[in-house]
């Protein structure tokens, strides 16, 4: 076996078992959305019950899988010298990417059909306009993912490690996820509504809504998810190290 | 690979260094800290690009696919998972490369336990070197690149890996080594090449350059009296002390030399040990060509910058 493609798929099947064995990932990826549907879903915590959460814990699913899973793991395989090592081997870099796209999109997957899945045991009842929710959430895995290769080959290891894990809580809690930035200061919430993780949230609730209010915010949580992307990705492009 | 240099920023690693590499030959790279032989082979393996020159794997790039697939590497630096197992590691490895060998077979044949459930992370350093060693070999490559393979190894897997590489040798596999080690460069290189400051300051078939020079050295008590002992071996003989009670007689190698030199330790009341005629160690002449560089200047401007 030795075509591109088996290489890439090798690479991905390599990559999905040292996930899945990895226990940290495993808790970012699974275990903190499912506690958050349980606990948002059967409290009054978010107004909204468990059609409020969902959105939330899916840019969370989202959020973890794309860029705090992606960077650890990444990081990881720089400090060891994998990447260096596999960089002799027959997978080329393209491979190697295509790998961990594939792998990365597998696992978020996982996390949002077990997350939708729970929600609708839970009384979810999925509205809205799929195609649109679809969209905005591989936009958002795009996102995600080009800033978390970015982090993951620039710092240090257990720089990422810190700076992984700091960005997955501030983003949760203050990124407009899980307080809804209406009830911070106006300055805040204005500054809050243009980060990723608040726009990927909204675009979703608008989304997934029976009775949206409009496409105007729809646009702008595209625009703004655009926009972090295209800056992610030029910035990993530009500043990411193999080693 | 013909004319390498490689600079970082200011700083010249490698500096018009050339060298070819034939089937079934085994050569070594030697030569301080510094010195630019990780660089060159990081260039010959692709993961570095030379600053200038050429370099060929085959006649291919180093960084294409056809030269990737028919080599193997061992990094100094790195180039394994912590937490996967030595045989997911090669398994995964052998579905890259059209012609494996088989991950089992290789790993029993270096001493690791196949079936062993302990990640990577948990082996000793000389087993983590062996797993190293296996993902190099996997490919079953027609030429093997291997930076420092026997760091960390005690004396029995040492022996073991220089008998494995004159077996590869033996059966037509290219090698490229590093090492600080010069007396496994002794056992198992056919040419070697000393690097210092990045240039090429001898090169050759080990045994033209353990013979060059009709030399002779010995060992004694340091800080002999150079210019006595010079003078009782008469004209045509220089005498260095080239590490501390570490001596080296330059000129004919005569039975009459040897018996000048023992005479005058005899007399001074020294004992003379090692006595090796007509031959120096790897080690003298690495020891010598690193002054020699340094004397010459060609690495101050290396170090400088």
């Amino acid at each position: 076996m030795s075509t591109s493609w088996a290489r890439a798929r090798a690479h991905t099947g390599w990559e999905l078992r040292l996930l899945l064995r990895n226990g940290e990932q495993l808790l970012l990826v699974f275990i903190i959305p499912i506690v958050l549907v349980l606990a948002l879903g059967l409290t009054t915590f978010v107004p909204g019950g468990v059609d409020a959460a969902i959105p939330k814990v899916l840019t969370i699913s989202i959020l973890a899988g794309c860029f705090t899973s992606l960077a650890i793991a990444t990081g990881f395989e720089r400090r060891s010298g994998a990447l260096r090592f596999l960089a002799t081997t027959p997978l080329t870099r393209a491979n190697l990417l295509t790998g961990k796209a594939i792998a990365t999109a597998v696992v978020t997957l996982l996390s949002v059909l077990v997350v939708s899945l729970l929600g609708i045991a839970l009384g979810w009842r999925p509205a809205g306009t799929w195609p649109v929710a679809i969209g905005i959430a591989l936009l958002g895995c795009l996102t995600f993912a080009a800033w978390g290769l970015f982090l993951a080959g620039t710092l240090r290891a257990e720089a990422v490690l810190a700076v992984a894990n700091g960005v997955f809580l501030a983003l949760i809690l203050f990124g407009g996820i899980i307080i809804d930035p209406t009830q911070l200061p106006e300055a805040l919430a204005t500054a809050i509504a243009f980060l990723p993780s608040a726009a990927l949230a909204q675009g979703l609730t608008q989304a997934l809504d029976p009775n949206p209010v409009g496409t105007a915010q729809l646009l702008t949580s595209a625009l703004v998810l655009s926009a972090w992307t295209l800056a992610g990705a030029l910035l990993a492009r530009r500043f990411f190290h193999w080693e | 690979m013909s004319d390498l240099w490689v600079t970082y920023g200011t700083t010249r690693a490698v500096a018009g260094v050339s060298f070819t590499v034939a089937a079934g030959q085994t050569t070594a790279l030697v030569g301080p800290n510094g010195a630019g032989k990780t660089s060159t082979v990081e260039v010959c393996t692709g993961l570095r690009s030379a600053t200038g020159g050429q370099v060929e794997l085959f006649g291919y790039p180093p960084s294409s696919l056809a030269g990737r697939t028919r080599i193997g590497v061992m990094l100094q630096n790195g180039g394994l998972y912590p937490t996967a197992r030595p045989l997911e590691w090669l398994t995964y490895l052998a579905k890259l490369y059209p012609d494996p060998a088989d991950p089992s077979t290789l790993l029993n044949s270096l001493g690791i336990d196949p079936k062993t459930s302990a990640p990577t992370r948990r082996l000793s350093g000389g087993e983590q070197q062996r797993v190293k060693l296996a993902a190099a070999l996997l490919p079953k490559p027609e030429l093997l690149f291997l930076d420092e393979p026997t760091a960390g190894l005690d004396p029995a897997a040492r022996l073991d890996l220089l008998g494995a590489l004159r077996r590869l040798g033996a059966d037509g596999t290219g090698i490229v080594l590093t090492t600080h080690a010069l007396g496994d460069v002794e056992e198992v290189a056919d040419e070697v090449l000393v690097l210092v400051g990045g240039h090429l300051v001898a090169s050759g078939p080990v045994v033209d350059l353990i013979g060059a020079g009709g030399s002779t050295s010995f060992r004694a008590t340091a800080g002999l009296e150079l210019g006595a002992l010079a003078g009782a071996l008469g004209s045509g003989y220089q005498v260095q002390e080239n590490r501390p009670g570490n001596y080296l007689v330059t000129g004919p190698t005569t039975p009459q030399l040897l018996a000048d030199i023992t005479n005058w330790c005899a007399a001074a009341g020294i004992q003379a040990t090692e006595i090796r005629a007509g031959g120096r160690t790897l080690e003298d002449i690495v020891v010598e060509a690193t002054r020699n560089g340094i004397a010459a200047g060609e690495i101050a401007e290396a170090a400088d910058s």
